[in-house]
């Protein structure tokens, strides 16, 4: 059963739409992931999820209620972390904290037990009386998604959480993120990185120009681009050699050649790989590398849109 | 509601800017002018002056004059000895009546301008009883002249033309000589309704720099909004314009709390006197939600922190100077006329009149004022709130 119902969400500022007709669902411990590339409306569809932003048209149902910007009771379940790092730099961890969970209706010791928590999962319980303008950037991402957790929500929504921090702090969130959804949490998580989406969300709506162009499971949006896998050969010697063998493979269904290198297209690369590795040795020439590429959501992003991710 | 204030108020406090404008740079302004030489050592003084009198008839010296206090009174011969006296600096101003004329004429010192001035003043409400009175005789007596007899009569006028009795005249002859001379001076002195130089000038910096500790409350919205706090704020269970409204309120606290330390740290420091405290508390109630008012109405046509605080400093510097907040502002036309649109006039004018009515009733029409100048901007600011709501929240 589906946590939040968002139904033909509508925004527009004057005469530009910037989202039109979006809709989407979230179950209970279900990560879903918002794709596309800065400006494609992500940010303004969150703002509506949340209840930040008034919709001009559409729907928000959470856990089977209403969702409005005044609804008090809806937005008590929702954790919240933008994209900003939306603390104050001139209090303290704990102080923001504490600050941010007395909204929420915590107060006294289970405020501090909540707080404590929080700064434990998010590993900063050991800087959380210094002040949030002496952190580091990573560190003040995994504060900024602490504070989201205050309130224990049962939707967590994530604006763009790893926007510019350094890959040991990216994988500690998306792990934590990851641990949320493994503990029953619905996530909603934009991002215009296809591999988080890849790595992190079940399921993945590509949005561009305000729009859903497609929704699914990877392996569902992957068999949008209709295509078979990549394989990448080096070889040493001259690669046409092996070219007339290859192509009577069976599910090779394209190969180039290029001086020692090889470019296949094959339908299911890792039923046929034994069969192509035999091709190239039989025709003389041995194997330096071997690469395998799946479509990505990179991929179905262009095929979509005609256009990549970080266009 | 009372979370977010209490965090605002908490970040407010570690924010040395608003110490600055707040506190330190009103008073050190304070200080400064109030130690540049004002010509007097701001004491109160009684008018006096000295007044030379030719008046064949001597109604107009014994009647009028005669009955001024704080007013020496020397006799001439004639309008060229008052002249002389005046002259030679033993009279500050001299009173020619002739005959024929309605008012007595003034002959003044040009470096004696107020006593002059009540000179004038004396010799002008001497005329207008004259007229008064010529009048009252006209519609009493029937026919018979009674010219140079009455006090008040004016030789040369045409009698007769009255409805009354001869003894309607006589009445009112005698009745006329009766009144009481047609001016007086009151034993209060000026600077009984004037602030000394030290708590003017605390005052005029004080409210001069509430319009800067204002403008931080907007632009700190502003930065919230560009730091992602404000999002935050409204996506927690908060109704939104609680969210404002403790923004708002908070910054009234911040600026009373201001206020309150200007006050007693100026009084204690600077030697001001700024009146009684529920007076003064009252006072500086109105000014501080007038300003915060007319700021707020100011702000919400702005994009931007910058841009609100740029068209806010704008305003403040226009508005201190003709509302008087660095000097008093006088004769000056229509900078005159503007200042009424500053709470900084209003705020001084209390507190003059506070000087000189220790009473919470003396500022009465200052706080209403200011109250209304409050109403008047939380109006445009709510009016036009609504757009620049759309815009903090869509940026």
């Amino acid at each position: 059963m589906s946590l939040i119902e968002v139904t033909d969400l509508r925004k527009r500022y004057r005469s530009t739409t910037v989202v039109d007709g979006v809709s989407f669902t979230i179950g209970e411990g279900e990560t879903y992931g918002l794709l596309g590339p800065n400006g494609a409306g992500k940010t303004t569809t969150i703002a509506m999820v949340v209840g930040v932003l008034a919709r001009d048209g559409g729907g928000v149902r959470l856990a089977g209620r209403a969702h409005e910007v005044t609804s008090l009771a809806t937005k008590a379940m929702i954790g919240y972390v933008p994209q900003e790092i939306a603390l104050y730099p001139d209090l303290t961890a704990r102080e923001n904290l504490a600050f941010f969970g007395r909204l929420y209706g915590l107060a006294g010791r289970d405020l501090r037990r909540r707080v404590d928590e929080v700064l434990d999962v998010t590993g900063l319980s050991e800087r959380s009386r210094e002040a949030v303008s002496k952190y580091s950037g990573g560190m003040a991402r995994r504060l900024n998604i602490a504070a989201g957790l205050l309130n224990r929500p049962r939707l967590l929504v994530l604006d763009e959480p790893t926007a510019g921090v350094d890959p040991q702090s990216r994988g500690a969130i998306l792990d934590a993120v990851a641990r949320l959804a493994g503990e029953g949490v619905a996530v909603l998580y934009t991002t215009h990185y296809m591999e988080e989406a890849e790595r992190l969300c079940d399921r993945v709506g590509i949005l561009d120009g305000g729009r859903m162009r497609a929704e699914g499971t990877h392996r569902e949006l992957v068999s949008l681009v209709g295509a078979g896998d990549h394989v990448l050969i080096t070889v040493d010697g001259a690669a046409a050699g092996a070219v007339p063998a290859l192509e009577r493979t069976p599910g090779v269904t394209r190969v180039d050649a290029d001086e020692a290198r090889l470019e296949l297209l094959v339908a299911e690369s890792r039923a046929v790989l034994p069969l192509i590795l035999d091709a190239v040795t039989g025709a003389g020439c041995a194997v330096r590398s071997l690469e395998v590429r799946e479509p990505d959501l990179e991929a179905v992003f262009l095929k979509l849109t005609g256009r990549a991710l970080r266009d | 509601m009372l979370t977010i204030i209490a965090n605002d108020l908490r970040r407010r406090l570690r924010d040395t800017t608003l110490l600055l404008y707040g506190v330190v740079l009103p008073l050190g302004l304070a200080f400064l002018f109030s130690t540049v030489p004002a010509g007097d050592d701001g004491r109160a003084r009684e008018f006096a002056a000295r007044y030379a009198v030719s008046d064949p008839a001597g109604e107009f010296a014994g009647r009028v004059l005669g009955s001024l206090p704080s007013v020496q009174v020397r006799r001439a011969a004639s309008p060229a000895e008052a002249a002389g006296l005046v002259e030679e600096g033993k009279a500050d101003a001299a009173f020619v009546v002739e005959p024929g004329a309605e008012t007595p004429r003034v002959i003044g010192d040009v470096d004696k301008p107020v006593a002059v001035q009540v000179a004038r003043e004396i010799a002008e409400a001497y005329a207008a009883e004259r007229r008064a009175a010529r009048l009252a005789l006209l519609a009493a007596s029937p026919a018979s002249p009674a010219s140079g007899d009455v006090p008040g009569t004016v030789p040369g006028t045409v009698p007769g033309t009255g409805s009354g009795t001869p003894a309607g005249a006589a009445e009112a002859a005698a009745g006329i000589a009766r009144t009481p001379a047609p001016v007086s001076l009151a034993a209060d002195t000026a600077v009984r309704r004037q602030l000394d130089t030290t708590t003017y000038h605390a005052a005029g910096m004080a409210v001069f720099f509430l319009f800067f500790v204002a403008v931080t409350t907007v632009s700190g919205i502003f930065e919230e909004r560009a730091g992602g706090t404000l999002a935050r704020l409204l996506a927690a269970p908060v109704r939104p314009r609680a969210v404002l409204a403790a923004k708002a309120l908070g910054g009234v606290l911040v600026g009373l709390a201001c206020m309150g330390v200007l006050v007693v740290a100026s009084t204690l420091l600077m030697g001001a006197g700024w009146g009684p405290p529920l007076a003064v508390a009252v006072l500086v109630a109105a000014c501080v939600l007038a300003v915060s008012g007319i700021t707020a109405a100011i702000a919400v046509t702005a994009r931007g922190a910058e841009q609100a605080s740029n068209r806010v400093s704008a305003i403040a510097m226009v508005l201190g100077v003709v509302g008087g907040a660095f000097f008093p502002v006088t004769g000056l036309g229509f900078a005159e006329f503007a200042g009424w649109l500053a709470p900084h006039r209003w705020f001084l004018l209390g507190l003059s009149d506070l000087a000189g009515d220790q009473s919470i009733g003396a500022v009465a029409v200052p706080a209403l004022v200011l109250l209304g100048m409050a109403a008047a901007g939380g109006a445009v600011a709510l009016a036009l709130g609504g757009r620049a709501a759309e815009r903090v929240m869509n940026a």
